[in-house]
């Protein structure tokens, strides 16, 4: 990903956002820690989600790290895919179910 | 199925090359903090040993597995094995030194080694613990070794077997294809033995390692999905899960190199730098004991060929003042052992 603006490098980075505003970066950066840890889901739950929330969002850098991190957890390739199937099934969902908005319009102003 | 290292002639057989690739990496340009210095930093260099008390020995590199990620680069084709002279040599090392406490058995498959059987009965008259490395499919390998678990029972020997998941694909893509079923087939007649059972005390412990380029998660949760899994799917039960971390020698380390992740892995390793594991580090209490009786800081050292930086360096000249004043080999290949929680052959350090 180099000449681009994103670049895989600048991942490892993150953590120097604190460096621009210490106060929020620090307090962002420990209710992450906190999100991913072993509660009422367990972490390992929590990075299968996390990596289909990255395709969602369409993060590079998120599915760069929760691909290796669900991997890493024991998830296997074909349930990796299905959780990113759920993100394109509610993110496609999203844009068709706005189609009642449009039939709704339509029949609003069609004779 | 695959050949070894060795049988292939590949440069990486040659411990001498994997230590240039470790130290000064294979491309040049790719620069990672020497251990040593890393030790110095973190006030533990030179590493001396504690009190030794497991004594381990590897008793020959004939496998019938030859798994992706072996660090003896171990299988079918290996011939090295341990005689019954040097297994008696180790007998006198440990009926002079009380303090060995344990005795864990390691190989290739130990069971290969002809006089396997004989070699535990005698440690055993020494009223000696003794941990066998037991890679399963053994057990179904030939009708001689279906009885192991009755041998293993009659010893009481706590038995340590890798199952690097508890999935088919993931097994068999590092073990070899059949693996798993193999697996836990000879995971049921371990259980049906008694071993893994609360009320029995016969311990069968699993080891985890990763199938890739990475670290292992958390121990902790790790057996409790492995224990869900396997009661689950096939009623198996077993005490504890070992998480290992792949050192990145042999076998692994061509895996590395052929799949472009060396520089990757290492850099990994070298950020999960752990003080508290590098403290903790199994060379502390642990001598490895060669299939020829040279003695090593421990296992991977043994596969390096790095030998003990003292004068006893053959199970011969043991002596316990000698392997206690003497300071440890460190390379690069030691940030396997202290990286996150750290790695030993009994899993994880803190």
């Amino acid at each position: 990903m180099n000449n681009s603006y994103y670049n895989s490098d600048d991942l490892k980075k993150f953590g120097n956002i604190s460096g621009f505003q210490k106060n929020l970066g620090e307090k962002f950066f420990s209710y992450y820690g906190e999100v991913f840890k072993d509660s009422e889901l367990t972490a390992r739950e929590k990075s299968l989600i996390a990596l289909a929330v990255a395709h969602a969002v369409q993060c590079p850098y998120c599915i760069d790290a929760y691909s290796s991190d669900a991997f890493e957890k024991g998830w296997s390739e074909a349930q990796m895919m299905e959780a990113v199937h759920v993100a394109c099934a509610i993110r496609g969902g999203a844009s068709l179910v706005h189609g009642v908005q449009m039939m709704n319009k339509v029949k609003e102003i069609a004779m | 199925m695959i050949k070894s290292l060795n049988a292939q002639h590949s440069l990486l057989a040659d411990s001498h090359n994997q230590i240039e690739i470790l130290a000064h990496s294979k491309t040049g340009d790719f620069l990672l903090i020497p251990f040593q210095q890393k030790l110095e930093e973190t006030g533990l260099y030179p590493l001396t040993p504690f009190q030794i008390e497991i004594f381990q020995v590897n008793i020959g590199k004939m496998c019938n597995q030859v798994c992706k990620h072996c660090h003896v680069d171990a299988g079918p084709d290996r011939k090295e094995i341990m005689t019954k002279e040097t297994m008696q040599q180790c007998l006198i090392a440990l009926e002079n030194n009380p303090e060995l406490k344990t005795v864990d058995l390691t190989g290739g498959a130990p069971e290969l080694n002809p006089n396997f059987r004989w070699f535990v009965e005698e440690i055993k008259k020494l009223n000696r613990h003794v941990i066998v490395r037991c890679n399963l499919t053994i057990i179904l390998a030939n009708k001689k070794y279906h009885t192991l678990p009755q041998f293993y029972k009659q010893h009481n020997i706590e038995v340590v077997s890798s199952l690097p998941f508890y999935t088919q694909q993931r097994t068999d893509r590092q073990r070899g294809d059949g693996v798993f079923e193999d697996s836990i087939k000879a995971l049921q007649m371990l259980n049906q033995a008694g071993y893994g059972r609360k009320e029995t005390g016969l311990i069968l412990n699993l080891v985890y390692n990763p199938a890739g380029a990475f670290l292992p998660p958390s121990q902790q949760s790790l057996e409790k999905e492995y224990k869900q899994a396997l009661m689950d799917k096939f009623q198996i039960e077993f005490n504890n899960l070992f998480a290992i971390t792949n050192l990145p020698i042999s076998r692994f380390l061509d895996y590395l190199l052929q799949s472009n992740n060396y520089e990757m892995y290492m850099e990994k390793l070298a950020e999960a730098y752990n003080p508290v594991a590098a403290n903790n580090v199994m060379c502390r209490n642990t001598i490895s004991v060669g299939w020829d009786g040279y003695l090593y800081d421990c296992d991977f050292n043994q596969m390096l060929d790095l030998k003990l930086a003292c004068l006893a360096k053959h199970i011969s000249q043991f002596s316990t003042e000698k392997l206690n004043s003497r300071n440890i080999v460190v390379g690069q290949h030691c940030y396997g052992c202290t990286a996150g929680a750290g790695s030993s052959c009994g899993g994880a350090v803190i």
